[in-house]
């Protein structure tokens, strides 16, 4: 290779590896920022804002879901398997809404420590199969318990 | 399934197929003008070239 | 790239050259959107009528082999763009500034696609059309770089000073791409993690899998086919005054 283009390869391979540490290191700083919601267990820490809007993200635990009144207002506990935190949300709930999905809820803590949603919004899965397929693995789960 | 079944994508026709639709037209679109200018450029030349040759 | 033997450089050298790239893609392109499009309608047929509707989604994921396919095509035409921008900037090669930015607008459609369709997939599932979270900030980031890319090459008249400009800012952007693909397992999104790529066996049923990888080699030619016609009209637009150019106007019509 000739000494101009070397010299111009080497350049360019700085530059990029110059933009990639930049770039490395502002995520790193806005890391927090960057999370789109707060896990259950962060709430329990005391982790996230009180008074202030925040996303919380988690399971639906199955059973969970409950209609005291008789309008709108839905209550469900939310986990990821270590905390779980009681929301309450008043609304329509998206058509993915169910028990043992994902979720992403907006609102904020009250003072009883219940999260009180503004939006709910699904978060699905990354599996995707029919539902017979789903019914026969659900079947040989049950099959293999004793 | 029937034809009907079929548009019909279990109630979510809006979505599918509106997303189904404009990904069509920007690719469609993304074939033919680049095509269409170019028939262009070549008329452009060639009667630019016929000029200059007289 | 130091010991390329002989004859192996005389064939890229010939294929570089712009008349022989101009006719051998004529010739090429019948073939190419025959394929694409035996590709296309079995990659629909699968996806929309024969593949049963999700578990969970019904018939609403479908989408999937439109949206999914386009974030793939995003990524990796991007890096297209990139490397073969950096060959021309290290060896000036014209053929490869000319792809890069044909790739540009191609590149940009499937960024504007994938977006789309994810949040008119977004929508009824997930409950509304857009969310600021990692992975739909990065590919909205890709777009701007894109359409950065195309702003740039359109504003500087001299076309070789242009392309290696928008190379620079190509390369400087791949910085993008590893922060897109892995936003899903850095951050918390609302997003859902990968399907295909996920390292133990793809969690997607193989009748869903098969159309959406057909989908996925047919945007591959689709890409081609689209990229090599603005490559043509990129090409006859600096070759204008050449005489290879010439020759060919005073044949009948191309």
């Amino acid at each position: 290779m000739k000494p101009v283009r070397r010299q111009r390869l080497i350049l360019i391979a700085l530059m990029v590896v110059g933009a990639g540490l930049a770039a490395a290191f502002a995520l790193k700083s806005f890391n927090e920022n960057l999370m789109y919601f707060f896990s259950t267990t962060d709430v329990s820490a005391g982790k996230a804002p009180q008074d202030a809007l925040f996303r919380l993200g988690g399971m639906v635990v199955k059973g969970s879901v409950e209609r005291p009144g008789d309008g709108l207002m839905v209550r469900f506990k939310l986990t990821d398997f270590s905390k779980e935190v009681t929301v309450e949300y008043t609304g329509i709930l998206p058509d993915l809404f169910r028990e043992g999905q994902g979720i992403v809820a907006n609102g904020k803590l009250d003072g009883r420590g219940v999260f009180v949603a503004e939006e709910v919004l699904a978060k699905h899965d990354e599996n995707y199969m029919p539902p017979e397929v789903k019914a026969s693995l659900k079947a040989a789960a049950e099959q293999k318990k004793p | 399934m029937s034809l009907q079944e079929f548009f019909a994508m279990g109630g979510y026709a809006f979505y599918v197929w509106t997303a189904y639709g404009i990904c069509f037209v920007v690719l469609l679109a993304n074939i033919i003008l680049p095509i269409i200018q170019r028939k262009r450029l070549l008329r452009h030349l060639a009667l630019k070239q016929k000029r200059h040759n007289l | 790239m130091f010991l390329i033997p002989d004859p192996v450089g005389r064939f890229f050298h010939r294929m570089a050259s712009p008349p022989h790239f101009y006719a051998l893609t004529e010739k090429l392109m019948p073939w190419l959107v025959g394929i694409f499009l035996i590709l296309l309608a079995c990659g629909l047929y699968g996806g929309l009528y024969l593949a049963p509707p999700d578990y969970q989604q019904g018939d609403s994921y479908r989408i999937i082999y439109i949206h999914v396919p386009s974030a793939w095509m995003s990524l990796f035409i991007y890096i297209v763009m990139a490397v073969t921008g950096a060959i021309g900037l290290v060896w000036r090669i014209k053929l490869a500034e000319i792809v890069a930015i044909s790739s540009a607008s191609v590149g940009a459609s499937f960024t504007f696609i994938a977006l789309v369709t994810g949040s008119l997939w977004g929508k009824p599932m997930w409950g509304t059309w857009w969310v600021w979270d990692a992975r739909l900030t990065s590919e909205l980031v890709l777009l701007f770089l894109y359409l950065g890319v195309i702003g740039l090459y359109n504003a500087i008249d001299d076309k070789r000073t242009a392309s290696k400009a928008v190379a620079i800012l190509a390369l400087v952007g791949v910085v993008n791409i590893p922060i897109i693909h892995y936003s899903v397992e850095w951050w918390s999104t609302l997003h859902q993690g990968p399907t295909v790529t996920k390292m133990d066996k793809p969690s997607i049923h193989v009748t869903m899998l098969v159309p959406l990888l057909l989908m996925a080699v047919a945007f591959k030619f689709y890409y081609v086919i689209a990229m090599l016609q603005r490559a043509r009209l990129e090409l006859l637009q600096r070759e204008r005054t050449a005489n290879w150019v010439k020759k060919l106007l005073t044949e009948p019509t191309p």
